[in-house]
């Protein structure tokens, strides 16, 4: 049997080639640099993503690589740039965050940048070993800085409680892998889907495997019932590793779902979008819920995330065109807000995160008016008020919802936000209502986390008051479908 | 042309952004830079009532230009009759405002102009869009300041008041969103074109059921900012907490949001469902009116008196709109601004006995009219305003909407009326504890009388009492055009389309009254015959 050696498509893989080159320099100069690297790897790291987003910027025109396990299309290419957006700003708001955690080695920004790596593997999966692939080298990446405060014991539970249940998650996926690989015999996407259309496929083997790969993937994407190791793992992970995990990995999922959705999906006899909404209710309704009674501001954030990816599969289960623009849009919106409202925290955390509850932002508009300012407009995007950014990425998915005759769908999500609303307001209750309560000395931001909450609020604001080219840019994403 | 609604909407963010910049130790500064950009908006907003051509219901001073085509939604502006007067009322009441809180708020001083600005332009950008997405975009911009002037800068218990607005407002709002997004498909569905274009769903005929749902969905959000009973109960408590600048701009312009959303939406876009739910949305007008007046009187806090009896007097307005007849609703608008006018004038009043003694309980007081003459002058006159004697603005709107209410329902009118007698009782038995008598309590015998600034700020206020009481002509006259297009709309459901015939009479009738109208606020009858 003879075996062809698939072309290597450099182009196509640059970004991850890039980003692989540079976590590895990070890990050399931590090696061999006088300081360990310690003052040059977060800018090291930040190189390699804006060098990777350079490639993944330029156009190229869509096409299916790698013997057809990985697609470079405009729609990979949209989510590479969310994801380098997300890892740019975690970047940015750990390089003080690490210095006063002691924990600034070259592994930290090279596990971020691996784990970006695995992101877009993901994104770009034509095939479900390549899904499998990247979503690996994100997890163990991930296991690997939730823990990273070792000094933490809350890190630790986290790093664990992580691996033990992502690693059943996994094993889960896998084996809705191999049923459907079973039924069908393919492992690529769109030979899966001519298979089923094809007919004559065992149905029960189908059916058995859509659910283990939604149970799979909805463990990654943190939706309800599937959530539970959410709060204690973003809890106890250090605040920018919360921050990332709240947001890439989740467009990542969201990404492996659409896709798999478009190319195979849809022609199994499976009521997949049927079960996408039912998760995506209770996804919203249990993050808003328990983020209601949450008294730390930290796990609050934490049941907001879940809340969120709730919100974005409204649009997932919308399965229009709109819907999955939506869905895009959404998640850009939201690795824009969420990392730098993570950042504040970060900030008012101090050391050890010992200063993690609401109530530890009491008085924060007095000592730090602007970073209140900046966490108002943040916090308010979060909760969908316009102008801001958070709004237009709602009302889109709520519209696209509406349009695919989702009724039912868009009132809880509706129902929902007004909700959420409510805990979003705490922060600016404690911040702008209340007195401190003991005096600390006053904090500043580095000007790395300024420059990502510039970033964030430019991009919420300029999204939230004229969102018309980023609309257009998340339609193209979708010619290629 | 000149865009002169988007300059009137984005003056108040330019001196927001300005201040920005300012130390935030210069408080005079920026107080001076606030009340400039207030004065120079409010003069620029002139331009539109010089310009406004009464002879067209049309959209005037229109701006398009795309926003979110994929969407269909445009940055429209424009105004009529009816907006015309809010936009006015707007930036009237920001400029008093910025005036009355030169002394009344000392702390975060940046921070509370920024919001306060921000404020206006989020205010003059809902009167002013006509495009659903954009009006939506400016209604809620609205909240955050003002949850922020509530929460920051209110009394004791200002974080349960202000948490409880928000979210009761907001509660409403998703579902207008909501039906928002209907009423876009149902158009798509029906004419295939994508639109937010709130003029378009003016002539779009939709089936009686779900007309009824979205009118609904839209009737709680308006319903919980005007609002009406049972949905007041934000009210009090937003109003007794909210800084005088606060209260002011809550009663002035916020509530009139609620009866402007019925007059631009409920009513020409869901006329049928509008006619079908009138005789509830009456009934329950009428329960505010009675209960508001009722709950007023016991009330041993001023403010909360004043708080109250706005939602009295929105009743009437409210009850008014829903008589679907050119004098009710042009009451409607009429009470609308004296509202604004009288009941902001009776919160600034309450905010400088309060500066001075800290307190708003009516047995603190008593015998201030020995004290503070030209205070008690004032106060009488705003007083008497708010009861709605003749030569007051408060009587051509409360009159004008009795009439048009009587001409629909006798009933209606006979129990609208014990408000007013009761709204008479509340405010008089008040005036008689605060300011007539023997100076009871001595911490009163110091106080200083009105100061300049403070007569600054009120003499408009009583200049446009008396106005609008003897001379309501150019205010009605511009918004008849639009007002009579508007009952057109409902006449024309209620005749099941082809009513159009029956207009003409009907017209007449109502200019008979608008005659009475003139003649009992002692009035040039010349000056309303011209209008025909």
């Amino acid at each position: 049997m003879p075996i062809t050696i698939p072309s290597v498509d450099l182009n196509a893989v640059a970004p991850e080639i890039t980003l692989s080159i540079f976590a590895m320099l990070s890990l050399l100069a931590a090696v061999f640099l006088k300081d360990n690297g310690r003052s040059i790897n977060p800018w090291l790291a930040l190189a390699g993503v804006a060098g990777a987003s350079w490639f993944a910027l330029c156009p190229d025109s869509p096409h299916v690589s790698f013997s057809g396990m990985y697609a470079a299309d405009r729609f990979t290419q949209f989510f590479k740039i969310i994801f380098l957006l997300g890892t740019g700003l975690t970047i940015l708001i750990s390089v003080k965050y690490n210095e006063d955690e002691n924990i600034n080695h070259g592994e930290y920004y090279s596990l971020l940048l691996f784990s970006t790596v695995g992101m877009m593997l993901m994104a770009a999966a034509a095939d479900m070993i390549t899904i499998f692939l990247g979503l690996e080298l994100l997890s163990i990446s991930l296991y690997v800085l939730a823990g990273y405060t070792r000094n933490r014991l809350a890190s630790n539970e986290a790093a664990l409680k992580y691996f033990l249940l992502g690693g059943f998650a996994a094993g889960f996926l896998l084996y809705g892998m191999a049923m459907i690989y079973g039924a069908t015999g393919h492992t690529d996407l769109a030979g899966i889907g001519k298979a089923v259309a094809h007919g004559g496929t065992n149905k029960l083997y189908l059916t058995f495997g859509a659910i283990m790969l939604l149970v799979g993937l909805g463990f990654k994407l943190a939706a309800v019932p599937f959530h539970q190791w959410t709060p204690d793992v973003y809890q106890g992970s250090p605040i920018p590793v919360t921050a990332f995990m709240s947001a890439g990995p989740k467009a990542a999922v969201l990404a492996v779902m659409i896709r798999m959705y478009a190319e195979s999906i849809s022609f199994m006899h499976v009521d997949w979008l049927v079960w996408i909404s039912v998760l995506a209710v209770m996804t919203m309704t249990v993050g808003n819920v328990a983020a209601l009674v949450q008294t730390d501001a930290k796990r609050m954030l934490a049941f907001s995330s879940i809340s969120h990816a709730g919100y974005a599969m409204v649009g997932l289960a919308a399965a229009t065109k709109d819907g999955i623009s939506s869905v895009i849009i959404y998640m850009l919106v939201y690795t824009l807000m969420n990392i730098a409202a993570f950042g504040i925290l970060a900030l008012v955390a101090r050391k050890n995160e010992a200063r993690t509850k609401m109530q530890d932002f009491s008085g924060f508009a007095r000592t730090n008016p602007v970073l209140a300012i900046a966490m108002t407009v943040l916090v308010f995007s979060l909760a969908g008020i316009p102008p801001m950014a958070g709004f237009m990425a709602k009302f889109y998915v709520f519209m696209s919802a509406m349009q695919a005759g989702l009724y039912w769908l868009v009132f809880a999500a509706v129902l929902n936000s007004a909700v959420g609303i409510y805990y979003y307001l705490r922060f600016t209750v404690y911040m702008y209502m209340k007195e401190p309560e003991e005096k600390m000395p006053p904090l500043t931001a580095s000007p790395a986390l300024l420059l990502a909450i510039v970033v964030s609020l430019i991009g919420v604001l300029i999204i939230g008051v004229a969102p018309a080219g980023y609309l257009e840019l998340a339609g193209k994403a979708l010619l290629s479908f | 042309m000149f865009p002169i609604l988007s300059v009137i909407t984005f003056i108040p963010l330019v001196g927001a952004l300005a201040i920005l910049f300012v130390n935030s130790k210069n408080e005079n500064l920026i107080r001076m830079i606030t009340l400039a950009t207030g004065v120079v908006d409010f003069v620029v907003s002139l331009g539109i009532y010089t310009g406004f051509d009464d002879t067209t219901h049309a959209m005037q001073f229109v701006e398009r230009a795309p926003w979110i085509p994929s969407f269909g939604a445009e940055y429209s502006m424009g105004v009529d009759g009816i907006s015309l007067f809010m936009v006015l009322l707007t930036t009237f009441t920001c400029v008093i405002c910025y005036l009355a809180t030169w002394t009344a708020v000392e702390k975060n001083v940046k921070e509370f102009n920024i919001a306060m600005l921000f404020l206006q332009t989020a205010m003059v950008g809902v009167f002013c869009a006509l495009d659903f997405v954009l009006f939506y975009v400016f209604w809620e911009m609205m909240l955050i300041p003002m949850y922020l002037l509530i929460g920051v800068w209110g009394g004791k218990r200002r974080i349960y008041a202000t948490v409880k607005f928000f979210v009761y407002t907001m509660a409403g709002s998703v579902l207008m969103l909501l039906a928002i997004l209907m009423l876009y498909f149902e158009y798509h569905a029906a004419t295939g074109v994508y639109t937010f274009d709130i003029l378009k769903y003016h002539s779009f005929a939709m089936n009686k059921t779900l007309q009824l749902w979205l009118f609904l969905c839209f009737f709680v959000a308006f319903a919980i900012k005007v609002p009406v009973w049972p949905f007041h109960t934000w009210l009090p408590d937003a109003h007794v907490e909210a800084p005088t600048a606060g209260s002011v701009i809550l009663a002035g312009i916020l509530l009139k949001m609620g009866t402007y959303g019925f007059l631009r939406f409920s009513l020409p876009i869901f006329p049928d469902a509008a006619l079908s739910a009138a005789w509830w949305i009456s009934a329950i007008a009428i329960i505010g009116i009675i209960y508001g007046a009722l709950v007023a009187m016991v009330q041993e806090d001023v403010k909360k008196l004043v708080a109250y009896s706005s939602v009295s007097h929105l009743g009437f307005v409210v009850l008014g709109t829903f008589a679907f007849n050119l004098r009710g609703i042009e009451g409607g608008i009429m009470q609308m601004i004296n509202h604004g006018i009288s009941t902001g004038a009776l919160f600034l009043l309450v905010g400088v006995l309060y500066e001075r003694r800290h307190t708003r309980e009516i047995s603190e007081y008593g015998g201030i009219t020995r004290i503070m003459p030209k205070f008690a002058v004032v106060f009488m006159i705003v007083t008497l305003s708010s009861i709605g004697l003749p030569l007051t603005n408060g009587f051509v709107g409360e009159f004008m909407i009795l009439l048009g209410v009587f001409e629909a329902n006798v009933w209606y009118a006979a129990l609208a009326s014990t408000g007013v007698i009761l709204g008479a009782v509340y405010m008089l038995w008040m005036f008689q504890r605060v300011m007539f008598g023997e100076v009871t309590n001595e911490k009163n015998r110091t106080l200083p009388d009105l100061n300049k600034r403070e007569l600054a700020y009120l003499a408009p206020l009583v200049f446009l009492i008396f106005l609008l009481g003897v001379y309501p002509n150019p205010v009605i006259k511009k918004m008849e055009p639009s007002v009579r297009n508007l009952v057109n709309i409902v006449a024309k459901a209620k005749a099941g389309g082809t009513g159009v015939a029956a207009t003409p009479a009907a017209i007449k009738s109502e200019n008979a009254v608008a005659k009475e109208v003139a003649l009992a606020a002692e009035n040039a009858t010349a000056n309303v015959g011209k209008r025909d």
